[in-house]
């Protein structure tokens, strides 16, 4: 099918501001929106910058909005997004600032990340054996949703009131958060609620759902923000 | 490296059905808020007296109040239902290790409310 | 790090949004359509009103009815002005609503008193 790409276009180094530019490509209907942007790349404009890796949705790398919504763009197909004579509009992420093209500064994304302290906490000795410290299957229900995080933040980029605020922790953030601080190995969910409890922190949450829409790995983050906000005002761990 | 930072336009919630509609759910409140403070002069003109309460419910019944109230009564019910709805799938309820299914949740809350509604409408009426 | 009181705000937005979605709609169909409406006078005639108004459970009842969904108002129409764009001025916003909350409450209380 016939299909004009509409990307955001922006060279720092010459462009005051970014601007729409359309490129018309032919594509099969179950070629990626990858597929396309790679095709306007390789014949078109080879100045199109982007980020992608795997080109199977679990790296994350190219996550970017589509058609107005965030999305991986290796997971979207061409037949998804339009039909034969149809524009797809392609755009970088909101809320991060904008480096080149379709590429933006993830730093202040995983700033946020570092803060809730994304690691396993656990100073007790080791078990007898010596080996791993075990958790039963039921204990590692509790907090698996939080593991499928690939960090490609297309919740945070999604939510309302990230846009209005970057200091906003981020549904992200939270999510990871939320993946220790539910494990039971972990001994350091205080400290994590403690930064989540901040005026940035979990409360800036509307539930406005984008997050949960735009997860492409279809973790449930609203539902998870809610537990923490819960852990939060009942002073408990369920 | 100098990014370029870029705003979110106010109107942001004007390019999207979801963002609209989250937005109108959000002014619900601002609705139920005024109605509440139209209902709390109702109660201090009956602490007036009788004139007071007579006059205040003709008031209320000037086209204009009436539209208020019209559009006051559908941003309390789309309150409701997305209040309902959405709650379940943000507030998981537990029953040991497993989730009560959001369904259940929600359908004993919309139980709840009826059975709320009818007993005030007896309150009201027939004692 | 400071530790905010943000739950507690939270919390109230919450109690105020549940008791606002059990009994706001059919108080306003009561209050604003049906009484003015005058579809069942005998109901609202000033005398029987004023005695059931005035049990001490009514005035709790009507207390918890105003006041709660009056911080659930607050907290949300606080964070919606920020996500509508506003930037500046974001703490006195906050007070000015929370704030508003607590007059209404204690006006609340006051008129409730007098019944």
């Amino acid at each position: 099918m016939k299909i004009n790409l509409k990307i955001k276009r922006f060279n720092p180094e010459t462009d005051k501001k970014p601007h729409w530019e359309t490129y018309p490509v032919e594509v099969e209907p179950t070629d990626q929106v990858l597929d396309a942007l790679h095709r306007v790349k390789w014949y078109h404009d080879g100045t199109l910058t982007l980020r992608r890796s795997c080109a199977h949705g679990i790296c994350g790398s190219d996550a970017m909005r589509i058609n107005g919504r965030n999305a991986l763009a290796c997971k979207l197909l061409m037949k998804d997004v339009a039909k034969d004579g149809g524009t797809v509009t392609v755009e970088p992420l909101l809320g991060l600032p904008l480096i080149k093209d379709l590429i933006v500064d993830m730093e202040p994304f995983f700033a946020h990340y570092r803060s809730v302290m994304p690691f396993l906490v656990n100073d007790e000795p080791l078990p007898e054996d010596g080996r791993e410290r075990r958790q039963s299957p039921e204990a590692r229900e509790r907090f698996d949703k939080g593991t499928w995080c690939i960090l490609c933040a297309a919740c945070t980029t999604s939510c309302p009131s990230f846009w209005a605020t970057d200091q906003y922790l981020g549904p992200a953030a939270i999510v990871q958060a939320h993946r220790f601080i539910f494990d039971d190995r972990d001994r350091a969910a205080e400290e994590r609620l403690k930064v989540l409890n901040e005026q940035m922190g979990v409360w800036r949450c509307r539930t406005a759902f984008n997050c949960t829409e735009a997860c492409p790995r279809e973790i449930p983050v609203t539902q998870l923000i809610g537990e923490v906000k819960k852990a939060l005002a009942t002073g408990k761990l369920e | 490296m100098n990014p370029y930072h870029r705003r979110v336009a106010p109107t942001w919630w004007l390019s999207q059905r979801t963002y609209f509609l989250f937005i109108v759910r959000e002014l619900t409140s601002v609705f139920i808020a005024a109605y509440l403070m139209l209902f709390l002069l109702l109660l201090y003109q009956l602490s007036v007296g009788r004139e007071a309460y007579e006059a205040y419910l003709r008031f209320l019944a000037t086209p204009g109040m009436l539209v208020f109230h019209v559009l006051a009564l559908t941003a309390a019910l789309f309150h409701t239902l997305t209040w309902f709805n959405l709650l379940p799938n943000i507030m998981v309820v537990r029953y040991g290790e497993n989730r009560v299914p959001a369904i259940i949740v929600a359908g004993v809350n919309y139980a709840a409310w009826m059975a709320v509604s009818i007993f005030i409408v007896w309150i009201v009426f027939s004692r | 790090m400071t530790k905010s009181n943000e739950a507690l705000w939270w919390l109230l937005f919450g109690a105020g949004g549940t008791v606002a979605a059990f009994l706001a709609p059919l108080q306003i169909l009561l209050t604003g359509i049906v009484a003015p409406a005058g579809w069942v006078r005998e109901a609202f005639e000033y005398n029987r009103v004023l005695a059931l108004v005035s049990h001490p459970v009514t005035r709790l009842y009507l207390f918890v009815l105003i006041s709660l969904p009056l911080f659930h108002w607050a907290h949300r129409f606080r964070f919606t002005l920020i996500d509508l764009g506003l930037k500046g001025g974001q703490r006195a916003v906050a007070i000015a609503c929370y704030g508003g909350a607590i007059i209404g409450a204690i006006l609340t209380a006051v008129v409730l008193l007098k019944l």
